[in-house]
């Protein structure tokens, strides 16, 4: 399903990044999608189930939460290095990559969100300590 | 022996609440009053050392061994004065006089120096820099503000005291009734929990705020829209919040990255100061960047006091040269141009996008910072620092550029320095093999 | 260290020296009797004064940085890469805090004050201050539109209102006591402002000729060391002469706490403005310079016009808005909560405006209409009238009818026609230009140390090749115009830290501030007041209000106890 993608802030991931970001916690509250709740009927998901999320510049199964109000078309994903392995780069000469209005495609999928090692070495292929 | 301190910064966000009261016991933050919870996580994580970085580290056959301070400074050093364009980022969650050795390092280096507001309010300069900028400070929306917008801005999650602080709650001086005298309206692509709040909520369809704006101003300005809708809202939506805004006593925009960080970037910003400008002709109005980092503000105040500009600047030439997007760190690290990248205080292999930190990762990198953090895990320096406003005093710059003194509560974990000092110690390294 | 400045010619107007051939000596960062030992200088043929004393110059805070950020196309000028001594600096309107320190030097000034210092972003204009080298500094602190002030003067609490500006002056590590657009700025918080001495602020009880005999009340019985400085309602209107005639009449009755005037009429030139429309732009320079000549309590600073693309920035909110709508340019403002209202707008002054050219001369008009040199000082209210740079090309129109001939001939026929610049004669000679650029200034804001080179003075010197004997300024303007653009030396604190136009050492100069005592209960009684207020209305708390010592460079507190109980 398509969907448009935003990334930003909540106050569990800001709470959890200060917390550590190595720990479980930071994960819980960034690897994860918030959907409207129709919309999340229309997948044929629940809260708690994963998805592969899909934009131009990468793919990820992240878990999905329900969103606290009404966003049909809308799919957000916390600020935090899962968010922004589906980030591009151009900034359009202004400095500020494409943070938020993304094309994402969303599909239901039972699979495993990557930790944050898991996902850095995503990028570097190797072991990350 | 429990010790209470009173009127603490916090440095977490642009809300920059001095209110905060500590208690310290055997040396230890015990508990915490008034901070919002991520405030407070801040406080109580800063006595938890089995979280923080301790030992400063070099990378080694690739893995990160614990080094003296000296061996790190000096491996940081020879990265940083052997690069050819070395890119020195960060700097919002520490204090001015960190920041201003920063700025120094980067022209002694001839580097490329750019802080976070570079993924943030970048374009909020850069708009400031056509349009201009019409505001204020919290006081003022605390004592006069009759209407309160938050566009593109979710205070509830990124700074949870604003509404409680400064811009609905309050009883101000013309506002003794608090929330009761004034109205909240909320303009954004999802209700979001501030939303919920609102006496009116706008859901404004996701890239198109530039054309809302524009139509709100064809309105503010005794135009009819031709068209029944705008950007997904009604045109009666429309209509009624251009009456609301030109019939208040006091009106304040603050914005967010829902206008900086969609299509038009710079331009939504634009086009909102114009807004507001329009609306000075009806009556008192303002508008207001809900800044990220505590300390955000502050490295742009600094950096343009002392070179002229207030992001992103290049000092390759010897001298200061500002243009964005081509000094911006996003589009530095995307050309392939830097070799080495000196990060303070931030995490750019999480907040980056990923072209971006496929760059970084083939590079050296000094990392300085409190907390391990993805940026960490993969630098090749990595030298722990305290934390400023808990650990070591320092200047902040709140949203609306109050600046406060942070204070220091409790000492730092044995043998980690202050961002100030550890900065000193390469810079002054840095001029030695330069020579 | 021992330093002697040989066989200039020295103009110390105050201790009555006039182009005598002297020597300077100099130990210990003082002028001495005579010292011995000394590393020697040959000033021969060479112009010796104290070292400049800038008084109303916006160097440093909030509404600076404003502009700064708003004007990063100012930043591509006057750009000079770092050197083994110096930073890398740019700007021009809105200079770098690097770059003001070092410019100011090259010309020969040694101490310099901002203009306006808002209290809640104290904080602010003293880490700028802070990386402004090579000058001594002080700050002005905004008072003509804070409640706390309007609410004690209103209630006509003197004693209470003199404890509070005391406490605010400390606290913000300001020396004076500054008023701009009392009232106005005030009222723009709600866009609004104040036309006639007599319009009540919205919302409180009390008019600009309140505040205004208020603040002066407040200065004498706290007797501070300077007066009040002020920027009066109405600035840039035209026909605003009249308005300021009624401000001066205030000071009649006004008795001076120490030997100097009760008020400084700064950047008087925006105030001197007759006509009832753009198009019958005229000056009242005439006006102004009699109403200062017949008081012996007035003194003012000049706020010149230079042709040139410069930026406007007051604590003058809607004045600013005004002269935006004007132009069309980019507008930036910055209200503070119970204070002030700081606004940010460039400008052009050009020689084919009408406007512009009656305005360059009225700045002119005042200083040479002022019979005694002793009450004018030269600015350009930098960068509002000029960046300060400008400062050799006004001490040049000063001293040679000849050079403001020749610019008269290029502006509209309306800077001949609406001002009698034209007809006047006069010329300042070497004295009466060391007057207006440091001693009288250092006079107007009570520094004994400053602004003179007698025993026991700061060693604070300035030394410009040119020759005074063998000069005539009246026709060689253009060898003045150079000479005090670049000195051959300039001295702080007994250190050589320019030669030759060039910065050879950098240092950082002191701060200067005010801490004026005043009674222990009633202190009390008013902090109790302040207590309050911060609490109801302010967004920050009182603890972290007042600027920490550890701002400031080398602090230097003027202690005064001013019997106010």
């Amino acid at each position: 399903m398509r969907f448009t993608l935003i990334t930003g802030r909540t106050v569990a991931q800001g709470d959890a990044m200060e917390k550590g970001k190595t720990e479980e916690e930071f994960m819980k509250a960034c690897a994860i999608v918030e959907l409207d709740p129709e919309d999340m009927e229309k997948l044929g998901v629940r809260e708690g189930d994963t998805v592969r999320v899909k934009t131009s510049e990468g793919e990820l199964v992240l878990w999905v939460r329900k969103a606290p109000g009404e966003q049909p078309g809308v799919a957000f994903i916390p600020l935090g290095p899962w968010a922004n392995y589906l980030i591009g780069g151009d900034t359009e000469a202004t400095g500020m990559p494409p943070y938020k209005v993304v094309d994402a495609e969303i599909t239901p999928e039972r699979g495993k969100v990557p930790s944050l090692e898991e996902l850095l070495r995503l990028y570097t292929r190797e072991e990350v300590r | 022996m429990r010790v209470t301190h009173r009127d603490v910064v916090c440095s977490f966000c642009g809300t920059l609440c001095d209110d905060i009261e500590v208690d310290v016991e055997d040396g230890r933050i015990a508990e915490v009053r008034h901070a919002c919870r991520i405030g407070t996580t801040k406080f109580l994580s800063a006595s938890r050392h089995e979280h923080r970085l301790l030992k400063p580290m070099v990378r080694e056959n690739g893995r990160l061994k614990e080094v003296s301070l000296e061996e790190a400074v000096e491996r940081a050093a020879e990265i940083l004065a052997g690069a050819r364009r070395p890119l020195l980022y960060g700097w919002s969650s520490t204090s001015c006089e960190a920041q201003s050795v920063g700025i120094e390092l980067a022209e002694v280096l001839g580097g490329v120096i750019d802080n976070t507001s570079t993924v943030c309010h970048g374009p909020t300069t850069i708009a400031v820099h056509e349009a201009g900028f019409i505001s204020c400070t919290l006081g003022e929306v605390k004592n006069r503000a009759d209407l309160v917008i938050y566009w593109g801005a979710n205070p509830m999650h990124a700074h949870p005291r604003h509404l409680s602080r400064y811009s609905i709650y309050p009883r101000g001086y013309f506002r003794e009734r608090g929330h009761q005298d004034r109205t909240l309206v909320v303009v954004d692509v999802r209700r979001t929990d501030t939303a919920r709040l609102a006496q009116k909520f706008v859901r404004v369809q996701p890239g198109r705020d530039y054309e809302l704006i524009s139509a709100l101003r064809a309105v503010v300005n005794g135009r009819k829209l031709p068209t029944d809708e705008v950007a997904g809202v009604s045109r009666e939506d429309i209509e009624e919040l251009a009456e609301m805004m030109k019939s208040c006593s006091f009106g304040v925009l603050f914005f967010g990255m829902g206008l900086t960080q969609s299509p038009g970037r710079h331009r939504n910003i634009d086009n909102a100061i114009c807004l507001v400008r329009d609306l000075n002709t009806h009556t008192k109005f303002v508008i207001m960047p809900m800044r990220g980092h505590y300390n955000v503000v502050g490295f742009s105040e600094v950096l343009s006091w002392q070179a002229g500009f207030p992001f992103a600047v290049d000092f390759s030439k010897g001298y200061a040269w500002y243009n964005p997007g081509e000094t911006t760190a996003n589009d530095v690290l995307q050309r392939g141009e830097c070799d080495a990248m000196l990060v303070v205080a931030s995490d750019p292999v999480s907040n980056f996008p990923k072209p971006s930190v496929e760059n970084m990762l083939r590079m050296p990198i000094v990392a300085i910072d409190v907390h391990p953090t993805p940026t960490t895990m993969v630098a090749d320096v990595v030298i722990p620092a305290a934390i400023a406003g808990i650990e070591v005093e320092g200047t902040a710059y709140r949203m609306d550029v109050v600046p406060l003194r942070l204070r220091k509560v409790v000492e730092p974990p044995e043998g980690v320095l202050s961002d100030v000092e550890v900065l000193q110690r390469i810079l002054e390294r840095v001029k030695e093999i330069k020579g | 260290m021992k330093l002697v400045l040989k066989n200039g010619y020295v103009y110390d107007p105050a201790n009555g020296v006039n182009g005598e051939k002297m020597d300077i000596f100099i130990e210990n960062g003082k002028i001495v009797e005579e010292v011995s030992g000394a590393k020697e200088i040959d000033c021969s043929g060479m112009l010796v004064m104290p070292g400049g004393v800038e008084i109303h110059s916006h160097i440093a805070g909030g509404k600076v940085n404003t502009a700064r950020l708003m004007r990063p196309e100012d930043h591509l000028r006057n750009v000079a890469p770092r050197t083994s001594v110096t930073r890398s600096v740019c700007g021009y309107s809105t200079p770098s805090t690097f770059l003001t320190g070092y410019a100011y030097s090259k010309m020969g000034y040694t101490t310099a004050f901002t203009a306006a210092l808002p209290p809640l972003m104290a904080r602010h204009t003293h880490e700028e201050l802070h990386d402004i080298p090579m000058l001594d500094k002080g700050a002005l602190t905004v008072m003509g539109n804070n409640w706390l002030i309007m609410h004690y003067l209103s209630e006509g609490r003197i004693e209470h209102a003199c404890a509070y500006a005391a406490w605010l002056l400390r606290a913000t590590r300001g020396y004076a006591i500054k008023a701009v657009n009392p009232g106005g700025s005030e009222a723009w918080g709600w866009g609004r402002d104040v036309r006639s001495l007599d319009d009540r602020v919205p919302h409180f009880d009390i008019t600009p000729r309140e505040i205004i005999r208020g603040l002066m009340e407040i200065n004498e019985r706290l007797s501070l060391p300077h007066s009040v400085h002020l920027h009066p309602n109405n600035l840039g209107r035209v026909g605003n002469f009249t308005t300021t005639l009624e401000t001066l009449e205030l000071t009649r009755d006004v008795k001076p706490s120490r030997e100097r005037q009760v008020l400084q009429l700064t950047h008087a030139q925006f105030h001197s403005y007759g006509g009832d429309s753009w198009r019958n732009f005229s000056s009242e320079a005439e006006s102004i310079a009699k109403a200062v000549n017949s008081s012996d309590r007035l003194v003012l600073d000049m706020g010149q016009v230079v042709f040139g693309d410069t930026t406007t920035m007051t604590a003058d909110g809607p004045m600013e808005y005004y002269l935006s709508s004007l132009t069309g340019l980019k507008w930036a403002n910055k209200d503070i909560e119970l204070e002030t209202a700081p606004g940010v707008t460039p400008f052009v002054y050009s020689e084919k405006s009408p406007v512009s050219g009656v305005q360059w001369a009225i700045g002119l008009e005042l200083a040479l209409l002022v019979e005694s040199p002793e009450k004018v000082m030269l600015t350009t209210d930098h960068p509002n009238g000029a960046p300060f740079f400008t400062y050799p090309k006004i001490i040049a129109w000063l001293m040679s009818a000849k050079s403001r001939e020749e610019v008269l001939e290029r502006l509209h026929r309306a800077a001949q026609k609406n001002t009698v610049l034209g007809s006047i004669d006069r010329e300042y000679g070497w004295s009466e230009i060391c007057w207006v650029t440091r001693t009288a200034q250092a006079r107007s804001l009570g520094l004994e140390s400053k602004g003179h080179l007698g025993v026991g003075a700061d060693a604070d010197v300035a030394v410009y090749r040119i020759n005074p004997e063998s000069t005539d300024p009246a026709r060689e303007y253009e060898a003045v115009e150079r000479a005090f653009s670049a000195t051959a030396l300039t001295v702080k604190g007994g250190e050589v830290v320019v030669r030759d136009g060039e910065v050879v050492k950098v240092v950082s100069g002191k701060t200067l501030y005010v801490d004026a005592g005043v009674g222990e209960e009633l202190e009390r009684e008013v902090l109790k007041d302040v207590d309050y207020y911060f609490k109801r209305f302010y967004t920050v708390n009182l603890a972290n209000y007042p600027v920490q010592e550890v701002y400031l460079t080398s602090p230097e507190a003027v202690k005064v106890d001013s019997g106010v109980r």
